[in-house]
C-alpha cells in the first residue's frame, strides 16, 4: 500500500511551474516570432518537440505504420525475438510487439491529451472565478479543491473502475479530476497576480463590466502559464495511464495499452524481455518528450529571460 | 463647502468623503473628511505626498478602491447632481470611461501588453457610445490623431511594447477622453515622463481641454506641473484639505504652513545665485494613519504650531485677508508668524 501511494504521489503533476508573474502571450507575429527562436535556442526543447511530434504522427498514421494488425495473433511469433519479420518480436499470443507499440501511442496520447484537456475544463474556469471574484466565492472552490486533492488518485480510478467498469474512458476520467485541482490553483494564483497589474485597473476606469475583464484582459495573459503546465501534467498523465492499464483498469485486452504490455511482459521477462523493453521504452520517450518540450515552453514565455 | 458664490450647480461635490483600509495593523485612515466642489470646465490640481490620499480618495470615488480591504466611511460625491457613492455598480460603470475620464500614472503598465492600442481605445466607444466596431475604429484614429500620433492610420494595430513611454500616455488620454468625458482625473499622469515629454503631455492635455470644453483633477506632487496647469490648487496632507485657492494665490501667498515648505523645498531659477542656496525639506514624516494625530494632521511636523493645533483639527475656512476662495484649515496666522521672523531677521 505504501508503495502505491508512492507511486500516486509520482503521479501527480509538479507543482506550479510560472510563479506568481504573469507571462505575457505573444500574439503579434513578430512576438510569435520572437518565442519560437527562444524555443528553437534551446537544444533540449527541439529534442522534446520532435519526439512529440513523432509520436503524434505514429499514432495518427499507425494503420500505415504498423506492419500487422495489432490484435491479429500468429502461432508462429509466440514470443518470438526480434526478426526481420518482427522487428520488436512476437508477444505471448503471437502479436507483432511493433504494431502494438504503434497502435498503443494512441491510448497514451490520447489519455494524456483527453484527461489534460478534462482538467483544463474544469480547472480553468473554476480558477478564474475563484481568483477574480475572490471571497466567499473563492473559498467555496479553493476548499472543493482541497478535498479533490485528498482524494487518492488510484482509490479513485479503482472506485470509478468498479462502479463503470475498467475502461480507458473512466482512467482519462480519473486521470482528468485528479490533476484539476492543479489547474484551479494554478489558474487563480495566475488570475491574482494578472488582477494586481495596472492595466486591469484602467480596463476598470473605462467601464468594462467585470466578465469582460475576466475573459479579455486577464485570461489572455495567463494563458502561456496554463499552456506550461498542461504540458507537463500530459508527461504525469501518460504515467498515469500506464500504470492503470498495468493494473487493468485502464485500456482492456486485446487493445494495445503500454502500460497493459508491461503487465503482461513482467511475467515473461527472463524469456522475452523485448516484451517489457519496447513499452518501457515508449513511455520513458513519451514522458521525456513531453517533460522537455513543458520545460522548454516555460523558458521562451518566461518573460523574465528575454533575449 | 462651495468658495465662490455662483448661481450654477457644481460639476462636482464631495462631501467629507472619508475612506479607510482594514489592515492587520489596524484600520489605515487615508482619507478623513475631504470637501470640495468643481465647476464645469476648471482645471483643479491637487497636490500631496504619497499618502496624503490625493489619489486615494478619486479612485473611491468611482468605486476603484479593492473594497475590502478598503471601506468608504462617509460623505457623498455629488455628480452632476448623482451621488455617485450610492450609485448601482452598473450605473457607476457608465460613468467610468463616459462621463468622467481616467489617465493613470505609468503608461508602461497601464496599457495591456496583449491588446493592440485599437482594440483598447475602441473600449469606451463600444461601452458607452454603443458604436459598431467600424465606427468605433475610425473614432479611434480620430482619436490617436486628436493625441498627435503620427501616422495614426499606420499604428492603431501595433502593441503598446511598439510605441515610447510619452506615446502610450497619449493613448493613455486618447482612451481618457474616448467619450468627450465631462471630467478627466489624471492621476500623476506625468510622473514617469521625463520633463520634456511631460511637457508636451501638459500642452496636449490644455489644448484638449479648450476643445472638449471638459474640467480635469490634475493629481500630482509636482508644483510646476500644477502651476501650469491649474486654475484651483488644492494641497493635501494625511488624508486632509490643507489649503485650497485659486493658483496664483497658493504660490504667492501660501496660508498654510505645509504649502511653504512645499515651496521652500523647491528651486528657485528666477532669482539667480540667490535662488541657489541650499533647498529646505520640510522635517519629519508623515504621521500614521492607523492613528491619526487628533488635531492639525501637519502640526507635529509644524515650527509654528499653536497646543491648539495639537488638540483640534482647524476647519477649513475663507483665510483672512486673502483673495476669496482661498481657503486654509490652520489654526496659526502665517502672514503673521512670516512677518514677524523678517522682522526678527533684520
Amino acid at each position: 500500500m505504501s508503495g502505491m501511494d508512492r507511486d500516486a504521489a509520482a503521479l501527480l503533476p509538479p507543482p506550479s511551474v510560472a510563479g506568481g508573474r504573469a507571462v505575457t502571450l505573444p500574439r503579434e507575429p513578430g512576438m510569435l516570432g520572437a518565442f519560437w527562436r527562444r524555443l528553437r535556442a534551446r537544444r533540449s526543447a527541439v529534442v522534446g518537440l520532435a519526439i512529440v511530434v513523432g509520436l503524434v504522427l505514429m499514432a495518427a498514421f499507425a494503420g500505415w505504420i504498423a506492419p500487422y494488425d495489432p490484435t491479429a495473433t500468429d502461432w508462429g511469433a509466440v514470443r518470438a525475438a526480434p526478426s526481420l519479420a518482427h522487428p520488436f518480436g512476437g508477444d505471448e499470443v503471437g502479436r507483432d510487439v511493433l504494431a502494438r507499440i504503434v497502435y498503443g501511442a494512441r491510448a497514451s496520447l490520447g489519455a494524456g491529451l483527453v484527461s489534460v484537456a478534462l482538467a483544463v475544463s474544469l480547472g480553468l474556469p473554476l480558477g478564474l472565478v475563484a481568483g477574480y471574484a475572490g471571497g466567499w466565492v473563492d473559498g467555496a472552490i479553493m476548499r472543493l479543491t482541497d478535498a479533490l486533492l485528498a482524494i487518492p488518485f488510484l482509490i479513485l480510478a479503482i472506485a470509478l473502475a468498479a462502479f463503470l467498469g475498467p475502461s480507458l474512458t473512466n482512467a482519462m476520467v480519473a486521470i482528468g479530476l485528479s490533476a484539476t485541482s492543479t489547474f484551479v490553483r494554478l489558474t487563480r494564483a495566475q488570475v491574482q497576480a494578472v488582477a494586481a497589474e495596472e492595466f486591469v485597473e484602467a480596463a476598470r476606469s473605462v467601464g468594462n463590466p467585470p466578465w469582460r475583464i475576466a475573459l479579455v484582459h486577464i485570461l489572455p495573459n495567463i494563458v502561456p502559464a496554463i499552456l506550461v503546465q498542461a504540458t507537463l501534467t500530459i508527461a504525469a498523465a501518460i504515467i498515469a495511464e500506464a500504470s492503470l492499464s498495468f493494473l487493468g483498469l485502464g485500456q482492456q485486452p486485446p487493445e494495445p495499452s503500454w502500460g497493459a504490455m508491461l503487465n503482461v511482459a513482467k511475467n515473461f521477462l527472463d524469456q522475452a524481455p523485448w516484451m517489457a523493453i519496447w513499452p518501457g521504452l515508449s513511455i520513458f520517450l513519451a514522458v521525456l518528450g513531453f517533460n522537455l518540450l513543458g520545460d522548454g515552453l516555460r523558458d521562451a514565455l518566461d518573460p523574465r529571460a528575454r533575449t | 463647502m462651495s468658495d465662490m458664490p455662483r448661481l450654477e450647480t457644481p460639476l462636482l461635490e464631495v462631501r467629507d468623503l472619508a475612506v479607510a483600509f482594514d489592515t492587520d495593523g489596524g484600520a489605515v485612515h487615508a482619507v478623513n473628511g475631504v470637501s470640495y466642489a468643481l465647476r464645469e470646465g476648471e482645471t483643479l490640481g491637487i497636490v500631496g505626498e504619497s499618502g496624503s490620499g490625493k489619489s486615494v480618495h478619486v479612485l473611491a470615488m468611482l468605486g476603484l478602491i479593492p473594497r475590502p480591504p478598503g471601506r468608504i466611511t462617509g460623505g457623498q460625491v455629488l455628480f452632476r447632481g448623482r451621488d455617485l457613492l450610492t450609485l448601482p455598480e452598473k450605473a457607476l460603470r457608465k460613468v467610468r470611461g463616459g462621463e468622467i475620464g481616467f489617465v493613470f500614472q505609468d503608461p508602461m503598465s497601464s496599457l495591456n501588453p496583449g491588446m493592440t492600442v485599437a482594440a483598447q481605445i475602441v473600449e469606451p466607444l463600444r461601452i458607452h457610445l454603443g458604436l459598431d466596431a467600424r465606427a468605433a475604429r475610425r473614432r479611434a484614429r480620430e482619436l490617436l490623431d486628436l493625441v498627435r500620433i503620427p501616422n495614426a492610420a499606420g499604428r492603431l494595430d501595433q502593441y503598446p511594447h511598439e510605441f515610447s513611454g510619452g506615446q502610450r500616455q497619449r493613448v493613455m488620454i486618447a482612451i481618457g477622453i474616448a467619450c468627450r468625458p465631462k471630467l478627466l482625473i489624471a492621476d500623476e499622469a506625468t510622473t514617469a515622463l521625463d520633463v520634456t515629454v511631460q511637457a508636451e503631455i501638459v500642452a496636449l492635455v490644455q489644448e484638449l481641454k479648450r476643445e472638449i470644453g471638459m474640467a480635469i483633477i490634475w493629481i500630482t506632487h509636482d508644483l510646476g506641473v500644477v502651476a501650469g496647469i491649474s486654475d484651483t490648487v488644492q494641497v493635501m496632507y494625511a488624508g486632509r484639505i490643507l489649503e485650497r485657492g485659486p493658483v496664483d494665490d497658493i504660490f504667492a501667498d501660501p496660508r498654510s504652513a505645509y504649502t511653504l515648505g512645499l515651496l521652500r523645498s523647491l528651486p528657485d531659477l528666477t532669482r539667480g545665485r540667490a535662488g541657489r542656496g541650499r533647498l529646505r525639506q520640510i522635517e519629519g514624516a508623515p504621521p500614521d494613519m492607523r492613528a491619526p494625530p487628533p488635531g492639525d494632521p501637519f502640526a507635529p511636523r509644524n515650527a509654528y504650531a499653536t497646543p491648539r493645533c495639537r488638540t483640534e483639527a482647524p476647519p477649513l475656512v475663507q483665510a483672512a485677508g486673502a483673495a476669496p476662495g482661498h481657503l486654509v484649515a490652520a489654526w496659526y496666522d502665517l502672514p503673521a508668524i512670516l512677518a514677524r521672523e523678517a522682522e526678527e531677521a533684520r
